[in-house]
This record gives structure tokens, C-alpha cells and sequence, in this order.
């Protein structure tokens, strides 16, 4: 079996590779004999005709289905908004909804407030490019393996027991109680947005650490001569350079706060009050086989992320010109 | 005049100290426990914590390694993970360059509406399509196949990938088509004999970014190789490992190291390319 996945992974690297090269150069050619007119307006579909069509099929339609089916009962029939005030006035549904808030709040302003601290901080210290490793490494780490992670760093042993967990190891060498951060409601779902934070730091600091080095030294220098302390400096000078970053950074990590799924899958699979939106729609779809509410909790996810949309889409035009 | 002094006021600087080697403790212990921990022997695991192992040296071991790659099919999810991973990522890149190539070289009706439908599915939820994509693949007989995955991750992957490209393309000074187009060049010409050579360092980024992307996917996988042993990618395989709860956590770690390698290895040579790729992807749009 692992021979043949060897096989089938070389196998269709080459086939896509040479089935590419071959559509592009053959495509190419036979479009070029046509009229040179024809051509200019047809070459650029040979080569964005594939991605538009795959994006098209595996993205825009399904979504629009989606949204059609959240109004669909479970007989086909019209059912209007039923499937939204099915799912909105379910407990489950409402701990998700302020889970998901929860989440929305706290992983961007964390992300910024590390990401830029140790970006600004990083550079003043001998040891920064270690710091930086450490926070850069968790990025290449799956939800999945960062849920093993922070789930063997969260464990608990009742009382008196060996504390073999760092956490609780930590909290009782203070003197404390054990806490059971997974299943304890005061705390799981800040334990859980920890470990994605944990993740995801350093994405932030890589882009903070970019946007730094675009700030004038000369102007930074000025402040200092003029008597401005470090922080002052800070403050006034390289700041306001960064506000475009900290947007940046806050909304790519909103996406991420909204997207959340994996982490939560596998650290308490939504149990003890810790669901998600996603968590909800994949039981929907899964346990409940009920493609009309699961639809309406997409539908309900899709609409909490529009407004970054059109942000991006308003950003994206103001920079490059496009109409 | 900056050394000077700061040097004079170094007691001042001590918060600095504690905040940079705090967040730098708590970001790196995590990952220290999880690799101690993988090669300790269960009962040690069971009866102490992962940091009293440096106080007895000599008690590690590899033999969580072997009896989870004993494991029914954990050594096959690896070669699954890369079965799903690289044509998923070769495909994405091959589709995404082309189409970033007509994007950004070439006017054409449509193109302002194309390039801004993309840009605003990047950030499209995949909950949203995962109800009928995963009816049609049932009806086609797609569920549970490679095919099937590569297209999910082509598909979900490309606004991204065109995205990314496309400002890089963009970039490329236009006088190189131009010159070329006078000597007679056809766009594919072009395409293969100039931007895919100079776009190299590019192509690069997106391919890593894509292939750690891919890696760790959990839901796409769950979804639609899930309900198949045999094919179950590594996110998959663990996560079943750690919802048995069968487990101690000696395996559960080794399994997450073992999860991890690939990635970690592929981001850590190339992370110059990977660092390129993020930023031209998130901090110029």
C-alpha cells in the first residue's frame, strides 16, 4: 500500500505537469492560428478558463446551494426562515454564537498585542532571533498537533495526585489547586483560543517584523535627539506606520477566529460548552443529517465574514487600480 | 549616543527582558514537553511530569515510535498525507500561475470582475460549500478518493494561490512581455520562456505555503477521506487516535511528532520563501 501511494503521488505529479504544459502549449498554438483579434480575446480564458472554472464549481456554486438549501425544510419543501429560528433559538446554537464572539475578540487583539511586542521587543535583545524561532516554528504545526500539544499542557489530575501536566505542575508548585482547563467552563475557552493563539503569534510578528522596517530611521532618530523616550517614540513615530499592519493582521486573524474548527475537534470536540460555529455545522451535517439547518449555520457564518470581504475587496481596488 | 545611553539606564530595560523571555518560554516549553514526552517509556510518562526526565538520563526510548507506526495504518496515513498533498499543491500552482498570468499580463472582458471575485472568496468560510460538494461527490463516487480531494484543495486553495501570484506578476516589469511580443512571442511562449523563470522565487512560496496548508488540513479530510481508513491523511489519523482516548500520552505525542516532521522540515529549509510568500500575500493587499 505504501509503495502504491509513492507510485500514485510521483505518478500524478507527473500527469498533471505534462497535461498542463501540453494544454497551455497546444492550446496556445491553436488559437494562434485564428484571426490575431480572436486570439487576444480568447487566450486569456485558455489560461485563466481552468482556475475560473474550478473556483467557480468547487466555491461560488456550492455556496449559493448552500444558501438556498438553509430555506429548505427537511421535505423539500419552502420553509422559509424556519431552519434560522430552529437553529438561533437552540441553547447550542447560542453558546456557539458567544463562543464564536469570544473567539472573534480575543485571538486578534491577542495576535497584534504579541506579534507586535515581541517584533518591536525582539530587536532590542541580544537573544531575538531565538525568541523569534520560537514563535515562528508553531506556524508550521496542525491545529491537530497543536490540540495534542495544549491538550497534554492543560491535563489534569485530581488533587494530591502527581501533577504531570506543566500546567497544573506550575499552578500547584504555586501553591494552587489543580484546574481542570478543559472541562471547567470558567476556563476552556480561553484555554482553547490560547493554543490556536499559540499557532498563530507568529504570523503576525513575521508581518509586524516586515511593516518595522519600513518606519524612517531619520524620523525615529529625530524624536530620540529631540528628547523623546524610547516608549514615546514608540508611540507617535513608529506606530501610526504600523496602523495598516494592525489592520491586516486583525482581520486575517478575525477569518481565522471564525474559520476555527480543528483545534476544537480535537480538543473537546465542542463538549462542556466550548462549540464553535463550525463545530455546530459539522454535527448538523453529520450526526443530524440535516442539510437544511447545517446550511442555515454556514449561511449564519458566511454572513459574520462579509464585511471583511468588502473590506478586502475596497483595499484591494484602492491599491492596485482595478475597477 | 543610542548604546550609551541605554547602557547608562540598563535597569530600565528590564521589563523588556521579561516580557521577550517570558512569551519566548511559554511559546517554546509546549513544544519541549511534546518531544520529551514522545520518547519517554508509558510508565514514565504516567508517573512524572516531562521535565523530571532530564534528572534521569538514560530513560528515553524510541519504542513509541514503533508501536505507532505498528499502529493499523499510521504508517500508510503518512504516505496518504503525501499522496493528498503534493499533486493537490502541484495542481493549485500549475492552475493558479496560469491564471495569474491572464489576470495580470493581458486585458480581457471580464477581468476586474474575475479578479475581484477572487480576491473576495480568499476569506470564504469552506463550511459553506462542504453540504453540496460532498452530495455531488457522493453521486459521482468521489468521496474517499485522492481525485477527489485534489480537486477539493485545488478548488479551495486557488483564490489564495491566484491571489498571491497575481501581485507578483503584477510587479513584473511590463517592457519584458512587450520586447517579447514585438519578436513575435506567443502569450505561451511568454508564459513558459519568461514569467515562469522569473516568477521562480514566487512560484516557490506559494508551492510551500500550499503544501504546509495542505498538510495540516483536518476538516477537507474529515469530510471527504474521513469515513475511509485506508486513505485517512495524518491530521485525520491523529485525531482519531486522541477521540479513542485509548491512549497515553506517550503515543498520542510520538504521533503528533511524527505529524508534524514533514512540515516542520519543509517550512524550516524554506522558510525564506515561505516569509516571502506570507507577506506578499497579507501585507500588500
Amino acid at each position: 500500500m505504501i509503495a502504491d501511494r509513492i507510485v500514485l503521488t510521483l505518478a500524478a505529479t507527473a500527469v498533471i505537469v505534462v497535461a498542463g504544459w501540453a494544454y497551455l502549449r497546444l492550446g496556445d498554438r491553436a488559437l494562434a492560428a485564428l484571426p490575431r483579434g480572436a486570439y487576444r480575446r480568447l487566450v486569456p480564458w485558455l489560461f485563466a478558463g481552468p482556475a475560473v472554472a474550478m473556483v467557480l464549481l468547487a466555491l461560488a456554486f456550492p455556496a449559493a446551494v448552500t444558501v438556498g438549501w438553509s430555506f429548505v425544510d427537511a421535505d423539500g419543501g419552502f420553509a422559509g426562515f424556519a431552519n434560522y429560528v430552529q437553529t438561533l433559538s437552540d441553547e447550542v446554537t447560542r453558546i456557539a454564537l458567544r463562543n464564536t464572539v469570544l473567539w472573534v475578540v480575543l485571538l486578534p487583539s491577542l495576535a497584534v498585542l504579541v506579534g507586535l511586542a515581541i517584533a518591536v521587543l525582539a530587536e532590542r535583545v541580544r537573544y531575538g532571533a531565538l525568541v523569534k524561532a520560537a514563535l515562528f516554528l508553531p506556524i508550521a504545526i496542525s491545529a491537530v498537533a497543536a490540540g495534542v500539544i495544549w491538550s497534554f499542557m492543560y491535563d489534569y489530575q485530581p488533587p494530591g495526585a502527581a501533577q504531570t501536566a506543566t500546567l497544573n505542575a506550575v499552578v500547584t508548585a504555586l501553591g494552587g489547586e489543580p484546574v481542570a482547563w478543559i472541562v471547567d467552563t470558567a476556563t476552556n475557552n480561553y484555554a482553547l483560543i490560547g493554543a490556536t493563539l499559540w499557532t498563530q503569534a507568529g504570523f503576525a510578528m513575521v508581518i509586524f517584523d516586515a511593516a518595522l522596517r519600513s518606519v524612517p530611521g531619520e524620523l525615529l532618530e529625530a524624536a530620540r535627539l529631540d528628547g523623546a523616550s524610547e516608549w514615546k517614540a514608540f508611540r507617535h513615530v513608529t506606530l501610526p506606520f504600523l496602523v495598516p499592519t494592525v489592520v491586516v493582521v486583525a482581520t486575517t486573524m478575525t477569518v481565522t477566529a471564525l474559520k476555527a474548527f480543528d483545534i476544537v475537534y480535537v480538543m473537546t470536540n465542542g463538549n462542556y460548552g466550548t462549540d464553535v460555529l463550525s463545530t455546530v455545522m459539522y454535527r448538523a451535517l453529520f450526526t443530524a443529517k440535516d442539510n437544511g439547518l447545517a446550511g442555515a449555520v454556514a449561511t449564519i457564518l458566511m454572513l459574520t465574514v462579509v464585511p471583511i470581504m468588502v473590506f478586502n475587496v475596497r483595499q484591494f481596488r484602492r491599491e492596485t487600480g482595478v475597477a | 549616543m543610542g548604546a550609551a545611553r541605554l547602557r547608562a539606564v540598563w535597569w530600565r530595560r528590564i521589563p523588556v527582558h521579561v516580557v521577550v523571555v517570558g512569551v519566548a518560554v511559554i511559546w517554546a516549553v509546549p513544544l519541549l514537553g511534546l518531544v520529551v514526552s514522545a520518547f519517554r517509556p508509558s510508565w514514565a510518562v504516567l508517573s512524572s511530569g516531562w521535565w523530571e526526565s532530564f534528572a534521569l538520563p538514560g530513560d528515553y526510548t524510541l519504542e513509541n515510535y514503533r508501536r505507532v507506526l505498528d499502529r493499523d495504518g499510521m504508517a500508510l496515513s503518512l504516505f496518504n498525507s503525501l499522496a493528498v498533498v503534493v499533486p493537490a499543491t502541484v495542481l493549485t500552482v500549475a492552475l493558479g500561475a496560469a491564471a495569474a498570468y491572464a489576470l495580470a499580463g493581458m486585458r480581457f472582458r471580464l477581468r476586474s470582475a474575475v479578479l475581484l471575485t477572487i480576491v473576495a472568496l480568499i476569506i470564504v468560510p469552506i463550511q459553506i460549500t462542504l453540504v453540496p460538494l460532498l452530495r455531488v461527490f457522493n453521486l459521482l463516487d468521489l468521496t474517499g478518493s485522492f481525485l477527489g480531494i485534489w480537486l477539493v484543495h485545488l478548488g479551495f486553495g486557488l483564490p489564495f494561490a491566484v491571489y498571491l501570484l497575481h501581485n507578483f506578476f503584477a510587479a513584473i516589469p511590463r517592457e519584458l512581455f512587450e520586447a517579447a511580443e514585438m519578436d513575435g512571442a506567443s502569450r505561451g511562449q511568454i508564459f513558459f520562456s519568461i514569467v515562469l523563470p522569473v516568477a521562480r522565487p514566487a512560484l516557490a512560496a506559494l508551492a510551500i505555503f500550499d503544501f504546509v496548508w495542505t498538510w495540516n488540513d483536518l476538516l477537507v479530510a474529515l469530510i471527504f477521506l474521513g469515513g475511509f481508513r485506508d486513505v485517512a491523511p495524518m491530521t485525520v489519523a491523529v485525531s482519531q487516535l486522541v477521540a479513542s482516548r485509548g491512549d497515553g500520552w506517550e503515543i498520542l505525542t510520538s504521533a503528533a511528532v511524527l505529524s508534524v516532521l514533514v512540515p516542520m522540515a519543509v517550512f524550516v529549509a524554506l522558510q525564506r520563501h515561505f516569509v516571502r510568500g506570507l507577506l506578499a500575500g497579507v501585507s500588500k493587499g
